[in-house]
Order: structure tokens, then C-alpha cells, then sequence
């Protein structure tokens, strides 16, 4: 940055900090953000490369090696089948973040524009769909999804996109309840008349100052969600929805393991502990994302 | 002294010798709350020159700055414009429709409005320089780099110093004072015909203030665009306005040329608002006055005038009479009064 003299003598701007550099300070000072951090990067390098990382083929039956414990050939050891556990956890990843993420973003483009639509109105609108959310959210989460998911069953969809399918509906009001809330606070701000004064149309108020404005809560909502969803197919893959068999699903794996309570703990511990290991990772980079990304608060940081 | 009522005054004025750019005649907006009608605005006409200076001058709560955001049609609920007519270059704005194109192309590029709050004014999420050409590109159809050019312009003309530097900074970046020069930077940027100022040095301090004020009149001269000045304080119009509009309760209670106005004020809530000013070339002991009691309730408002509990000109006319209209004294002064207060005002016993 050349700054001419002429511009040094007269009230200088102070020196610029990239954007980008503010965020990373303000991300990586709190040491259980980056460690949540590395646990997802790891989790998304082990789904990505899944077939390069696998020892075994995940699917592969071992008729002579069933139930093994661990060792140096099969590190977590094999299931009832013989199947490599180590494998399978590492495809597990794979259904896990794909429902997670696919969810997350179904469920955000719907959820996201109706609460802001709700909010931004009012009136009629307003009631027309957060009632609607109300009545949609009275169904407990887990609930609504077996339900869902027996009812698209019916329709031929089956495997995966049952559960994504499912539980993005399931977690819809939860965006538009947030969005909704948010841009009510939003739009009684002077910024907004300002834009309207302007020539903006309800559009580009909505969507271009009013969306950004409540990010910060809606990103904090969407890592946790992510969170949150991972677990949820989880308890649906426990619970025998989801994933065919022979594809692997951590909550399927749980299943299978706890016959083996005391036996073979491995079995259920290592799908149990890559679990709970992504919730808290999710939850945690969300918390430090949002410290890093709300501008209001970067005065205080 | 020819007395005609109300509006059709302005408009049968031979004087002017520029044409009429916005003409408001008997604007009425009403805010339906659970406790009543409010009547913020209750049937207020003024017009405007071209390249003219205005000020709309009253104590909060007078329905100042409801009157211009209806002539932007920008009253949102339980608000409502129930009567008259906005004609902005032959055009009743009022017809168009609220979040219409039509009314859109009038916001912004035509008419603009300048906010009280400068901290609050910016949306804080998005560069000044995204904000600034929004505008551009959305009234002028200017590419990208065209308007980042202008903006950088723009911001170089209301005094920000390295333009090139700043445009990429976020509001919180800029003090109160600076801001303020960008919302005038950006109330400009589609060069308006109309700009409208409500309060726009309110929360500023009373240097800055000075300097805003002188910024706005270069800006809105270089620009030839008219400016509306909204604002509780006469001394912020006294210098800059070339005619100024008392508001009291909605409606406008006396109208004149800045002389008029600060050299013989006639109706009695002028002559309190000028008393409270402080003067430097006055006697050394003169007290300020002020004005007693509270504005009156919008909701349930005697049919009489509605200072008559606050003024100290009254005669026994006043409360039986309705709310005087505006009636012409000379020129361009208009005053809604059945007192001659020049008068009384030398025999203080009639108080």
C-alpha cells in the first residue's frame, strides 16, 4: 500500500488488518475450537478417502475371522460377519457427514427465506407460516422422522436420502423460528428504513440486508444442527432406519456391537466414541465461528 | 390582508419565480393503535422550489418526520395515509403503490431522506463501498467499477480523507461525523431532486453539527437539488433554510420566509419556541422562556386549536372557535391564529 505523503499529514486511516487475519486470530485463540477443528478436518479427509484409508474393504465377509479382538492385522478388530471394524468406521464417516451436511442445507434453504419472509411481513404471512412451523415442531424430532421415514418408504425412496429426506423436514422449524425471530430485531433498525428510503424492493432488503445481519445466530444454529442431525441418524440407523445393510452407518454398528457389551466393547465404544467425538467437534467450531464471524462483537475480541 | 384558508394559499402565489418541485397539499396519515387514532399528520400542505432550502420545525411527537416518511410513502403499520395528495413533478405519489417500481424509482433517485441516527443508519455487515453502489447500480444501471469509482468520488466530496482507503471499511470503522457524511454521500448519489434531512445533526455534537450542516448546503447546491430540513432546533435552520414551517400537533401552525419567521414571529407557539433560544446580542440578563405544559395527546384532540392550554395569547375566540386555518398575512407568511399577537404583545397585562 503506497500512501502518498500529502495523505499521511491530514488524519490518517489507521492501518488496515485484513479481514482474514482478524478471523483466523479471533478462530484459533480458543484451543478447543481448533482442536474441534482438527477432529473435522480429519473426520472429512477419513470420508473423502474413505477407499484409500480403508485397510479392508468394509463390505469384505470374513467367515474365519468373526468377532476377532483387536490387533495388529485388524486394529479394532471385526464384527459378527468378520467384517474389518476399523473399515467400517472410516466409510461410516462418509454417511454420517453426507446426511449431516445434505440435511443441514435442504432444511436451511427452506427454513431460512420462510422465517425471514414470516418476519419480514408480518401479519397474515407471519401466521400462516410460523403456525405452521408450530404444528411441525410439535412432533418430536426422532419422532417425526421414523414417521417420515416409513411413510417415504411407501414411495419407493429408501437408504439414505430417507433419513436426509426425514430429518431435514424434522429440523425445518427450527431455521425459520431463529430467522423468524431474528429478523423481526433486524428490521426495526434504522439501516433498514435507510434501504427502503433508498429504492430497495422487499426483496434486496430481505435477502441482502437483513440475511447477512442474522447469520451469526443461524451459523451457530446450522454447526450445532449438523451436530445434532449426526446423532439423530444415528438413533435412526439404531434403530434399523437409514443406511441398507451391508452399508456401513455408525448407529447400525452400535446396534450390532452391544450384544457385546463386555465381550468385544470395541465393537460399539469405537462407533460410539466417533460420534460423540463429531457432536462436540461441531458445537464447539460453531461456538468459535460465530465469536470470529459477528462483527458486533469483534470490538470487544 | 387577503385571508385564504389552507392550501389553495400556497398555490394562487404569485411571487415565486421558480417552479414548484414538490407540492404536499392536505396530507393526512393516522396511526390506528388499540387506544385510538392517532393523528400524527392532520392535513399538512407545504411545497418546495427547486434548489431551495426548507425547514419543518416543531418539538417531538409533532408529526415532522411522519409527514416526510408519508411523502416516501414509508409509514408501516398500523400506519396509514388517509388523505391528500404528494405531487412530485406532476406526479400524486400517493397513487403509486407503496412497494410498487414506480415508487421505488421516486426513493432514492429523486427523492432521498437523510436518517437522524448516523450509527445506526449503516447496515453493519456490509462495506460502505457495497452500500454506496448499491444505489448506483441500482438507479443509474452502473457496472461495478463505474460505481466503486463514483463512490470513491462521492466520499472524497463529503470530506472522508483517503476515500480509495476507507471505501472498503465497514461502518463500525467510521466515528458518528463520518458516517453522517457518508449517509450524505450516499442521500446524493443518484443526484435527487429532493433531499430530505430528518434531524440530521441531532446526535452529533455541536461542531460536527456546524460542519454537516455547511456540508449539506455545499453538497445539496453542487448537486441542484432541494433540501428539506427536519428538525427541532430553530437555530439549525435559521441560517440555512430560505423558508421554514412551524409544526405543532400535526398540523403546520405558521409558515415564512426565514426573515418572516425569526423577525416577526406571529403565532404564539413561535414566538415560545424563539424565546427559548439563547441570543448573543441580547441584554445580558434576558431569561430564556419556556413553553408551558406538554403537547397535547394526538389520540383525543380538541376540536379548538391545540395549544390553547399551552398558549398565552388567548382570547375568549379560541376556545370556541375550531382550529384557526392558515391565513395569509403578507407575502409568503401564513400564520393559523385568531390573535394578533404584534398586538398584544406590548401589553403583557392581557396575559
Amino acid at each position: 500500500m503506497v500512501k502518498k505523503h500529502s495523505d499521511i499529514a491530514f488524519s490518517e486511516a489507521p492501518v488496515r488488518v485484513s479481514e482474514w487475519r482478524r478471523f483466523r486470530r479471533v478462530f484459533f485463540e480458543r484451543r478447543l475450537v481448533t482442536f474441534g477443528l482438527v477432529v473435522l478436518v480429519l473426520m472429512l479427509i477419513a470420508a473423502i478417502f474413505a477407499p484409500l484409508l480403508a485397510p479392508y474393504d468394509p463390505y469384505e465377509l470374513g467367515p474365519g475371522e468373526r468377532l476377532l479382538q483387536p490387533s495388529s492385522k485388524h486394529l479394532l478388530g471385526t464384527d459378527l460377519l468378520g467384517r474389518d471394524t476399523l473399515s467400517r468406521l472410516i466409510y461410516g464417516a462418509r454417511t454420517a457427514l453426507m446426511v449431516g451436511f445434505i440435511s443441514v442445507f435442504i432444511s436451511g434453504i427452506i427454513g431460512i427465506p420462510l422465517g425471514v419472509i414470516a418476519g419480514y411481513f408480518g401479519g397474515i404471512t407471519n401466521m400462516v407460516i410460523m403456525r405452521a412451523m408450530d404444528a411441525l415442531m410439535c412432533f418430536p424430532m426422532l419422532l417425526l422422522a421414523l414417521v417420515l421415514a416409513a411413510v417415504l418408504r411407501e414411495y419407493a425412496i429408501s437408504g439414505i436420502w430417507v433419513v436426509i429426506i426425514a430429518l431435514s423436514v424434522a429440523v425445518i422449524p427450527g431455521y425459520a423460528r431463529v430467522t423468524h425471530g431474528v429478523t423481526l430485531s433486524i428490521k426495526e433498525n434504522d439501516y433498514i428504513l435507510a434501504q427502503r428510503a433508498m429504492g430497495s424492493s422487499n426483496m434486496r432488503v430481505m435477502f441482502r440486508h437483513i440475511l447477512p445481519n442474522a447469520f451469526p445466530p443461524l451459523i451457530v444454529l446450522m454447526t450445532m444442527q449438523l451436530g445434532a442431525l449426526i446423532l439423530a441418524e444415528a438413533g435412526l440407523s439404531f434403530l434399523g432406519i437409514g443406511i441398507d445393510p451391508p452399508g456401513a452407518a455408525w448407529g447400525a454398528m452400535v446396534f450390532d456391537g452391544y450384544k457385546y457389551l463386555a465381550s468385544n466393547p470395541v465393537l460399539w465404544l469405537a462407533p460410539g466414541i466417533a460420534i460423540a467425538l463429531v457432536v462436540f467437534a461441531f458445537n464447539t467450531v460453531g461456538d468459535g465461528l460465530r465469536d470470529a464471524l459477528d462483527p458486533r462483537l469483534r470490538g470487544l475480541l | 390582508m387577503p385571508s385564504t384558508p389552507g392550501s389553495e394559499a400556497y398555490s394562487s402565489d404569485e411571487e415565486k419565480s421558480m417552479a414548484e418541485l414538490l407540492k404536499v397539499e392536505n396530507l393526512k396519515t393516522q396511526f390506528h393503535t388499540e387506544s385510538g387514532v392517532v393523528k400524527a399528520v392532520d392535513g399538512v400542505s407545504y411545497y418546495i422550489d427547486e434548489q431551495e432550502i426548507i425547514g419543518l420545525v416543531g418539538e417531538s411527537g409533532c408529526g415532522k418526520s411522519v409527514s416526510q416518511l408519508s411523502v416516501m410513502q414509508l409509514i408501516s403499520t398500523p400506519g396509514k395515509i388517509v388523505g391528500g395528495e404528494v405531487i412530485f413533478e406532476g406526479q400524486d405519489l400517493l397513487k403509486y403503490k407503496t412497494h410498487g417500481p414506480k415508487m421505488r424509482s421516486i426513493r432514492g433517485a429523486k427523492i432521498a431522506m437523510i436518517f437522524q441516527e448516523p450509527m445506526t443508519s449503516l447496515n453493519p455487515v456490509l462495506t460502505i463501498n457495497q452500500q454506496l453502489t448499491e444505489m448506483l447500480e441500482l438507479h443509474l444501471k452502473m457496472s461495478k467499477k463505474a460505481a466503486r469509482e463514483r463512490a470513491i468520488e462521492l466520499l472524497g466530496m463529503v470530506g472522508i480523507p483517503s476515500a480509495h482507503n476507507r471505501i472498503d471499511d465497514y461502518p463500525h470503522q467510521f466515528s458518528g461525523g463520518m458516517r453522517q457524511r457518508v449517509m450524505i454521500a450516499m442521500a446524493l448519489s443518484c443526484n435527487p431532486r429532493i433531499v430530505i434531512a430528518d434531524e440530521p445533526t441531532t446526535a452529533l455534537d455541536v461542531t460536527t453539527q456546524a460542519q454537516l450542516l455547511e456540508l449539506m448546503k455545499d453538497m445539496v447546491e453542487r448537486f441542484k437539488a432541494s433540501l428539506v430540513i427536519v428538525t427541532h432546533n430553530l437555530g439549525v435552520v435559521a441560517r440555512y433554510a430560505q423558508r421554514i414551517y412551524i409544526m405543532y400537533a400535526g398540523r403546520i401552525v405558521e409558515a415564512g420566509t426565514t426573515k418572516d419567521i425569526f423577525g416577526k414571529p406571529r403565532h404564539p407557539y413561535t414566538i415560545g419556541l424563539l424565546k427559548c433560544i439563547p441570543r448573543l446580542d441580547e441584554e445580558e440578563d434576558r431569561k430564556l422562556v419556556p413553553i408551558k405544559g406538554l403537547p397535547p395527546n394526538l389520540i383525543n384532540m380538541p376540536p379548538t386549536c391545540a395549544f390553547l392550554p399551552r398558549c398565552s395569547y388567548k382570547i375568549k375566540k379560541c376556545s370556541q372557535k375550531p382550529w384557526p386555518p392558515l391565513t395569509r398575512l403578507h407575502g409568503q407568511h401564513y400564520v393559523g391564529c385568531y390573535v394578533n399577537t404584534e398586538e398584544m404583545r406590548n401589553e403583557p397585562a392581557a396575559r
